[in-house]
């Protein structure tokens, strides 16, 4: 380590990419990026979905090689050929998806694939335990060094992967849109971290989407769009809006849901003392009662893993039950058996696009079948009639303006956003009575976003009962009549969401019930 | 350097274009092995071409190696096409063979007409593989057992229960009567009445013969094309076997989805069975069935034709003659081993060229490429 003793001397640059270009089979996913981050600067990284940060990060983290370019670190030109190399150079990744190993400790999983100087065969766990605990102390991440990985919360995991990098003695670190899986207040305590870091002479890179926080956290923001870096700019002079129109490229309107004076109609959805188990046996929802009106939308709110998921599967049937009962306009449902659910007009948008909602490598054609395939509108008797959803597809393509070569594509091939819709039109055409709608917008895009808000909106207008279940704070405010708060299994609060602040609803999500 | 690309997009030709090229590189390679061995390749591949299918009768001799190929194939296509891997097709058509037998012998004793028996043949033969292939059957479906273990494990059990009723015990199949079984134990013969029949096309000097069994495989194949791609269930094995969750979600009945594949799966493989007691041996030939090893060969042939039925007979029938081809040329100049190798190298070509229709290959690298 040449320079283990970070000076707080004058900024300069610690990392700096000139002219990367990454190209994947069809897809430019950096054009010339330039990007340049000081010593001691928390610097954001901001952009839609396939607007190139990831391929950046991947690059920058020794995953990927450039097709063109050069990446110098404190000036000097360097080239990765494996992560390792990356990682010995003082570059440290937070991904979003973490790379823990559950049954391990915290210090286990701190010194894996650790090998470093003093490497010896002989792990001192004593040892690494003292230092895991100081790190930690210095830079406010409290975490039990002997904990097992499996017994943190989420917000604990996403410590102990800082941990991990700073450990390695990380000089510039990278965090991949790491509030995805936070409370606001967690996310607050995130970033005091990061500017200690910061204050130490490091560098932080922090990739986002969501611009409250960049923000809050940021000296400097790079916004990429389409694979480009379109602006650098100083985050005292940016506003959410100018930010916006650079990563989109336009306008956008950040606003609430509009208020059109409907009055809810009659109650559709009746879940009353609903519990079930998650995929570990343990209770995930706790005696749930909740009820949705025709024309509302009710949103769950509440940080990832406290049960909305398991709730929204126990609804629809592709969880069983083990107390309480689901009624659709009175009628009590048949519980565990997802076709029941369907059959009484619960249409269900699941969490996990690729891997529920569609079967990912048959055509568009089928995976808008099916849930309908066993219907005249696509069989007669045994037999498929395959021009009739061929025909219905290709309409279901043009209605929605799904970007699509065709109804024989391949569902794995669509981009998110137009696999939602395809998703979203399917669930529509079964004329639904209630929608259970999971993290709708997960992974999309700003344009995506919009217009699945916009159809989720016309629908409620229709008058669909509409149960939103989302850990995106800003798409529940859009959206929703009603906030219910779920906390470890249990609905632990209501507001109104004209009047609800997200200070309040944040509160509600960390478990501090009034 | 060397990388693989997965392709955005996989053109049609490719799935045939690849096949192709990977048996004319076999052939290439093969021919090296030939030089170095001191044979002429030119030669030996138009001894080849001859003893499989040109010369005379030599197509019949290959369609009757081919037979029980195109049953284990479909066998296996159907059930891996739902991600159910079936390996069990060699019991199954083990289990065929012996419920035709007791069928055919049965049947044809009690006087029945050739064309009864020939049906209840086919029937209990399809039933004795389906009972085999249930057992996995079941218990995947019911406790998510891999079936793969318990599919294989069962061929075994099959074949010591064929051993057992032909040669360890006094069975009904068992032949107790003629001079030759007091020698050697084999099966009993099946009556004249269970006896399938075969018709010659005159389409070669030497006559082109169709056994039943044959068109039986030929009518399969395009029965369960139909089933696969024309109805609902087999969309349903199609969702199934991409993404049981999404089968799940969209109330699909998995468990009996597998229940019933296995039983189809089973009752082709069967069907290969009963053929062969039908067909070509006209009793339960414990030991060259076992020497056979049609059911694992169909897993190959399934595996080359892409799980396409279609494909998998005329797969079948190249196999089909390759093998043929194999018996011809051994000899005192042609040792048996190289007609393995030859074998292997074809299948291994065919089998590793797969990956190339879904990637492709890269030469160079990657960042010392000209700007688009």
């Amino acid at each position: 380590m040449e320079s283990a003793v970070a000076t707080a001397a004058p900024q300069r640059a610690a990392v700096a990419l000139r002219g990367i270009t990454k190209r994947f089979p069809g897809v430019l996913a950096n054009d010339h990026v330039d990007f340049e981050a000081a010593e001691g600067e928390v610097h954001a990284l901001l952009g839609e979905n396939g607007a190139g940060k990831s391929t950046l990060s991947n690059i920058l983290t020794g995953l990927y090689r450039p097709d063109e370019g050069e990446i110098l670190l404190y000036g000097e030109p360097r080239e990765f050929h494996s992560p390792r190399e990356a990682i010995d150079a003082g570059i440290g990744m937070v991904h979003q998806h973490f790379r823990l190993v559950e049954p391990f400790t915290v210090a286990e999983n701190v010194v894996l694939g650790e090998h470093g100087s003093d490497a010896s065969f002989l792990v001192h766990p004593r040892v690494i335990e003292r230092r895991v605990a100081e790190i930690g102390a210095r830079y406010g991440l409290d975490i039990d060094p002997r904990a097992k990985i499996w017994q943190l919360s989420v917000g604990e995991q996403q410590r102990v992967e800082i941990l991990k990098a700073l450990y390695r003695e990380a000089k510039i670190l990278i965090l991949d849109e790491p509030t995805a899986v936070l409370t606001p207040q967690e996310a607050d305590a995130l970033f005091v971290t990061l500017r200690a870091m910061a204050l130490e002479g490091r560098t932080v890179i922090f990739i986002s989407h969501k611009l409250h926080e960049v923000k809050a956290v940021a000296d400097r923001v790079t916004v990429l769009r389409g694979g480009r870096s379109v602006a650098t700019v100083p985050t005292a002079d940016a506003t959410p809006h100018s930010l916006a129109a650079l990563m989109v490229g336009r306008d956008v309107e950040i606003n609430r849901r509009v208020e059109d004076g409907r009055s809810p109609g009659e109650r559709v959805l009746s879940v009353s003392n609903l519990s079930a188990a998650g995929d570990r046996g343990a209770l995930a929802v706790k005696d749930v009662s909740l009820d949705v009106r025709a024309g509302e939308v009710l949103a769950v709110a509440g940080v990832a893993g406290n049960g909305q998921r398991e709730l929204a599967e126990a609804i629809t049937g592709m969880r069983s039950v083990t107390r309480g009962e689901v009624r659709v306009l009175g009628e009590p449902l048949h519980t565990g058996d997802p076709r029941a659910a369907i059959r009484a007009g619960i249409a269900h948008v699941p969490e996990d696009r690729l891997g529920t909602a569609v079967a990912p490598s048959l055509s568009i054609a089928s995976n808008v079948v099916l849930k309908s395939y066993r219907t005249s509108l696509a069989s007669r008797g045994p037999l498929l009639l395959l021009e009739k959803i061929r025909e219905g597809a290709a309409s279901l393509i043009h209605l929605y303006d799904v970007k699509a070569p065709g109804p024989a594509t391949p569902a794995r091939q669509l981009s998110g956003g137009n696999l939602q819709k395809v998703v979203l039109g399917r669930e529509f055409a079964g004329e639904p009575k209630v929608l259970i709608a999971a993290s709708p917008t997960r992974g999309l895009d700003v344009g995506a976003i919009e217009s699945v808000h916009a159809y989720l909106r016309e629908a409620a207008a229709r008058g669909l009962a509409i149960l939103l279940i989302s850990e995106d704070l800003d798409e529940i405010l859009a959206l929703a009549d009603r906030i219910a708060v779920m906390y470890e299994g249990q609905i632990v609060g209501e507001v109104d969401a004209g009047t609800a602040t997200v200070e309040e609803i944040g509160l509600l999500m960390a478990g501090h019930a009034e | 350097m060397l990388a693989l690309e997965r392709r955005l997009k996989q053109p049609r030709w490719l799935s045939f274009a690849v096949p192709i090229a990977a048996i004319a590189f076999s052939f290439a390679l093969m021919a090296l092995v030939l030089v170095a061995t001191g044979h002429s390749p030119g030669t030996t591949y138009r001894r080849i071409w001859e003893s499989a299918f040109t010369a005379n009768g030599a197509l019949t001799q290959t369609i009757v190696s081919a037979t029980p190929l195109a049953f284990t194939g479909l066998a296996a296509a159907v059930a891996f096409r739902m991600n159910l891997f079936n390996i069990g097709g060699e019991g199954q058509l083990y289990f065929g063979s012996i419920f035709a037998a007791y069928a055919g012998i049965f049947l044809g004793r009690q006087g029945w007409p050739t064309a009864t028996v020939i049906g209840a043949m086919v029937l209990a033969g399809m039933a004795g593989g389906t009972v085999l292939a249930l057992v996995p059957g079941v218990l995947r479906a019911v406790f998510s057992t891999n079936e793969i273990i318990t599919s294989l494990m069962l061929n075994y059990a099959a074949g010591y229960l064929l051993n057992y009723l032909i040669f360890d015990s006094h069975s009904y199949i068992r032949d107790a009567t003629s001079p030759s079984a007091a020698v050697f134990p084999q099966g009993q013969m099946l009556p004249d009445s269970g006896s399938w029949p075969a018709w010659n096309l005159h389409l070669t000097s030497g006559g082109l013969f169709l056994p039943l069994g044959f068109v039986l495989a030929i009518a399969a194949a395009a029965v369960l094309w139909v089933l696969y791609n024309r109805t609902r269930f087999g969309f349903e094995v199609q969702v199934i076997g991409d993404s049981t969750r999404a089968a799940r979600y969209a109330g699909m009945r998995t468990r009996r989805k597998i229940l019933a594949v296995m039983a189809i799966s089973g009752a082709v493989a069967g069907l290969g069975g009963a053929s062969q007691d039908g067909d070509f041996r006209h009793l339960v030939d414990a030991r060259g069935l076992q020497q056979s090893y049609y059911g694992y060969t169909g897993i190959v042939v399934a595996a080359l034709a892409r799980y396409n039925p279609f494909a998998v007979v005329l797969v079948a029938v190249l196999i089909g003659g390759l093998d043929n081809a194999g018996y011809t040329l051994q000899g005192a100049d042609f040792p048996s081993g190289l007609v393995g190798v030859m074998k292997g190298i074809i299948l291994f070509s065919a089998l590793g060229a797969e990956v190339l229709i879904r990637y492709r290959v890269r030469f160079g690298r990657p960042h010392a490429e000209p700007a688009a």
